[in-house]
């Protein structure tokens, strides 16, 4: 690697003049935009430097071939004062499934910019992580975004958001990240109202890794928050949770662009490369130390990722199934709240039952694995995870309903603590929703007359199927959704079993409330005699609870299959005809007798589909 | 033309391989009074002032053909319909075809015909230029169906075609029926197969009304038209094949059905992945591994010839495994079944073909294989496509 000079804009500045900041809102509240008003202002390096930095910089990625998401960007800010504050804007994914990753954000910052949309209000997810913020000792700044919208109502929003938070509206910043309007005096409010980093210097290296990623070219970078002590280039490194001591080959602030540093010191934020290529080697969350002078105590914010939701992700085309380990393994690197273990199905073949978030994070991942792996996959359908108590009184975790044993005491399963936020007027509507799923109200709140909040705790089973869009299209997308896990239940379940031609399709299997059973069943049933073609054979197929069918319906058998035609001696046209039909063959699985096509996995497991 | 001997069984495997080696000659007169809604053969409308042009192209063709292996065993005409030709030039094409191999003893001369340009007159004049085999396009006796189907000639008409070819001297006569046809109730279409029975037919096509794209019936199909439902062609066909088998004629193909002595030769040699010729717009020719096809358009056809130049438009030479899977699919079509063979062998080996097996649709009598039930004949057939290649 050639030399290289190192900006003295760019290594240690004094904690005093850092701010480390979030910003929490909602989707579509303007967060993007905002961040890039705030990149445009405080563009990294002065401008004298801009330049060469800016072409050196590109030069370094021609070299290497990074391309360094811009999950923590480094921003100059000049005060009225003079005095020139480093800023660090971490990135935050906007989403109920990721409040795990937003507390990682969170624990890299001192402050979040709580941005609220001027039109919608306030939301349940982002009141969630507003709340995460406080409980985690950050300073809020909150913020009304899009004040020039027509329809906006800065006002009653800014009167919502102090209520919540128990400040005067007066506190409320306005903003509008299109026009850059109330930018300048937002900066000013994250220098003044944010704390700055405090960290000892001399205290032994800590350092949060609050994200990573996989380049091809350089192995894992990490994304790291100095706390105390010092990292630099060159340091034997120990990570505390995996023990692992790699040397730091590199260490970095984004600008957004990659630029190398001699050194990060307390309260910065930046990159790391080590050399380590083995993407399960490091684990966000961990703690950074150095071997030579460790530290002993962990920095809080690593949480076990834990997955809530399971499904079974099989490759249509059985030989893909390497390709599909390799995929997993490779988006884990960025998403340790993903994890996979290999399973088999009688109806797929070989597999993956994968642990999900939440049902968003499952089709995050199935759709990245379709898309930038190119594999062609069927997921079985959703489930949470259950606790069985054996008649001997041990508990065991049940993640797919083909574990649920058949001997138990009872049946455990998950709860969460949801909060919904939506208009007053649809209050009734969406307590009768959440009545439908098996919701108890804990508290309703009206936060100002239009809008109310209401705490249920609800099976986490019925958030999974299918509960969040029934509640955007009953309120017309204004309600909005948070929830936690809180603890687990007995309840009385069942397991549902799909026969075809009294073969039962494990992938079609699910564990649901008794009295839900039915309806599972039915429609299973429904939309599967319009998905199975017809066979040689009558094909029955059933619901059934235990050895109790509780819904049937019969694919009749196919009488006539051939062309009568001859052609006048045209057996080409014929021949390729049937070709094209044998390739739709291709796509059938088997399930005993019965050719299932690949598309009615799908089509029967959408949780949407009605 | 009793050429297989009045005893000999249309279903009879020796007569079902012995058309492997005889060969066929195909004319095909692409000439209509009016396109069928569900036609989607080299067929023109309202251009029988080319007929003259054609009969000289043909002619020309013919005459320029790669020699025979043999002399035809079989002619078969085709359309289109003949008959809009005169039965004088039709005499004169067979000539033509004579002069380049002669025809072998016993040749079966067949045409198709439409009952509304049939008469008397005109089928004592193919019987004395030398055709002794006719297929008669009646399609139904139910004039609501022949309606829907766009055909003109009266029930009645169809019936005497059939008398009057008789009569005339005409050894074999075929009918063909559509079964399917929106609007043909359960009892018209008993009435109609058991109508062309009375008539004293030697043999008879079955044929369900199939929904080709591009026609004028897919396209009104695809606006709402019903379309025809296969659960109730299956029950048609079953029924014709029961009443065929009462009046004594027995199935030998998926769709056809003779008296002893009355299997169609010239479909024979097809299925038996025999070779022949074809001459005229879209016809199709299997010569020495070859399958190839001409332009199906009039007007290129002709320019094509007069030109001097070539009429074929396509071509395809199978490999040795896709042979043996052909030879299965087109064996398999006929009551008689195929020769096992290499690939039936691996047929009756692979998954699918052990389940058909096990339903009752594939059969093995002694060294053949047999579709037991005919009507899921596709379903054998793309379970033989779907055999991974080998060497043969």
């Amino acid at each position: 690697m050639p030399a290289r000079s190192l900006s003295p804009e760019l290594s240690l500045p004094p904690t005093a003049l850092i701010r480390n900041f979030c910003i929490v809102a909602h989707i579509d509240h303007g967060k993007s935009t905002l961040a890039d008003r705030l990149l445009e202002r405080g563009a990294a390096v002065s401008r004298r430097d801009m330049r060469e930095q800016m072409l050196d910089s590109m030069d370094l990625e021609r070299e290497r071939g990074i391309t360094i998401k811009a999950q923590a960007v480094r921003l100059h800010h000049r005060a009225p004062g003079g005095a020139e504050y480093t800023l660090n804007l971490i990135d935050t994914p906007g989403h109920v499934d990721f409040t795990y990753e937003v507390s990682r954000s969170l624990a890299a910052s001192e402050g979040a910019v709580l941005l609220v949309d001027a039109v919608q209000g306030v939301e349940a997810q982002t009141l969630a992580n507003a709340f995460l913020a406080v409980e985690g000792g950050l300073e809020v700044v909150p913020v009304v975004n899009k004040i020039d919208l027509p329809a906006a109502d800065a006002d009653r929003v800014a009167v919502e958001i102090a209520a919540v938070l128990g400040v005067s509206p007066g506190e409320v910043l306005r903003v509008s990240s299109k026009s850059g309007a109330g930018v300048d005096e937002l900066l000013a409010a994250i220098v003044e109202r944010i704390p700055p980093p405090r960290g000892e210097d001399s205290d032994p290296l800590r350092a949060l890794v609050f994200d990573s990623y996989y380049d091809t070219y350089r192995g894992v970078v990490c994304y790291l928050r100095v706390r105390d002590g010092r990292i630099s280039t060159g340091d034997r490194l120990r990570f505390l949770a995996t023990g692992e001591s790699p040397a730091a080959d590199e260490v970095g602030v984004l600008t957004p662009r990659a630029v190398p540093v001699a050194t990060l010191g307390p309260g910065e934020v930046g990159y790391l490369i080590t050399g380590v290529k083995e993407i399960d080697r490091i684990r966000v969350g961990d703690t950074v130390t150095r071997a030579d002078r460790p530290a002993t105590v962990s920095l809080p914010g690593y949480r076990e990722p834990k997955p809530m939701v399971f499904s079974g992700l099989y490759p249509s085309d059985g030989d893909q199934f390497e390709r599909l380990r390799e995929a997993l393994e490779k988006l884990r690197l960025n998403d340790a709240s993903l994890s996979y273990e290999p399973e088999t199905s009688r109806a797929l073949g070989f597999g993956f039952r994968c642990g999900f978030l939440g049902l968003l994070h499952m089709e995050i991942v199935r759709e990245r694995l379709e898309r930038e792996y190119d594999l062609d996959l069927v997921a079985t359908a959703p489930s949470v995870a259950y606790r069985v108590v054996l008649p001997d009184g041990r508990e065991q975790e049940v993640r797919s309903p083909q574990d649920l044993p058949e001997v138990r005491r009872e049946i455990l399963e998950p709860y969460v603590r949801a909060l919904v936020i939506t208009p007053s007027t649809y209050t009734g509507t969406v307590m009768e929703l959440l009545r439908e799923h098996r919701g108890e109200l804990s508290s309703m709140q009206y936060l100002t007359p239009e809008r109310v909040e209401l705490v249920y705790r609800v099976p986490l089973a019925e958030i999974v199927f299918g509960f969040f869009d029934r509640l955007k299209s009953s309120t017309r997308g204004y309600a909005s959704l948070d929830y936690e896990h809180d603890g687990y239940r007995a309840a009385d379940l069942a397991r549902v079993d799909i026969l075809l031609n009294a073969v039962p399709v494990d992938a079609f299997s699910a564990i649901v409330h008794r009295e839900a059973a039915y309806s599972y069943g039915r429609r299973l049933v429904d939309r599967l005699r319009g998905l199975i073609p017809r066979q040689l054979f009558d094909v029955p197929i059933q619901a059934a609870v235990g050895s109790r069918v509780i819904a049937r319906e019969t694919v009749k058998a196919r009488r006539k299959d051939v062309l009568a035609k001859c052609y006048g001696g045209d057996v080409t046209r014929k021949r390729k005809l049937l070709e094209k039909q044998k390739e739709g063959k291709k796509r059938m699985k088997m399930v005993g007798q019965v050719e299932v096509p690949q598309e009615a996995f799908i089509a029967v497991l959408r949780v949407d589909a009605d | 033309m009793p050429t297989e001997g009045a005893a000999t069984r249309p279903d009879d495997p020796s007569l079902a391989d012995a058309a492997a080696s005889l060969f066929g000659a195909y004319l095909h007169v692409p000439f209509c009074r009016r396109v069928c809604p569900y036609c989607d053969f080299a067929v023109v409308a309202g251009r029988e002032d080319q007929a003259e042009r054609y009969v000289a192209a043909v002619t020309a063709e013919i005459e320029r053909a790669e020699p025979f292996p043999s002399a035809p065993a079989a002619v078969f005409v085709g359309g289109g319909t003949p008959t809009r030709l005169s039965p004088v030039a039709l005499a004169r094409l067979l000539r033509v075809l004579e002069r380049r191999r002669g025809l072998a003893p016993e040749v079966e001369v067949s045409l198709e015909a439409n009952p509304e340009d049939w008469s008397p007159a005109v089928a004592a004049s193919l019987v004395a230029g030398g055709f002794n085999r006719v297929s008669l396009g009646a399609q139904s006796f139910d004039s609501g169906v022949l309606a829907v189907l766009g055909r003109r000639h009266h029930p009645r008409e169809a019936e005497k075609a059939v008398f009057s070819a008789h009569d005339a001297g005409f050894a074999s006569v075929n009918v063909d029926l559509i079964c399917g046809t929106p609007g043909e109730s359960p009892a018209s279409w008993r009435a109609s197969v058991e109508r062309a029975l009375a008539a004293g037919i030697d043999h008879l096509s079955v044929y369900a009304l199939t929904v080709e794209a591009g026609t004028p019936l897919s396209r009104a199909v695809a606006v709402g038209a019903p379309a025809p439902d296969p659960d109730r062609q299956a029950e048609r066909w079953e029924e014709a094949a029961y009443l065929a088998a009462a009046a004594g004629l027995i199935r030998y193909e998926t769709s056809n059905f003779a008296r002893p002595g009355h299997a169609c030769r010239y479909n024979l040699i097809t299925w038996a992945q025999g070779e022949y010729e074809g001459f005229g717009t879209g016809a199709h020719r299997h010569r020495g591994g070859t399958r190839s096809w001409n332009v199906r358009r009039l007007d290129r056809y002709l320019e094509a010839v007069e030109a001097g130049g070539k009429v074929v438009s396509g071509a395809e030479t199978l490999g040795p495994w896709e042979q043996e899977a052909e030879r299965l699919v087109l064996g398999l079509r006929r009551a008689a079944g195929v020769r096992a063979g290499a690939g039936g062998g691996r047929l009756e080996q692979s998954e699918a073909g052990r389940r058909l097996s096990a339903a009752g649709v594939l059969e093995r009598v002694g060294d053949r294989l047999r579709v037991a039930r005919p009507l899921l004949g596709d379903e054998v057939s793309r379970a033989v496509l779907a055999l991974e290649p080998a060497d043969c």
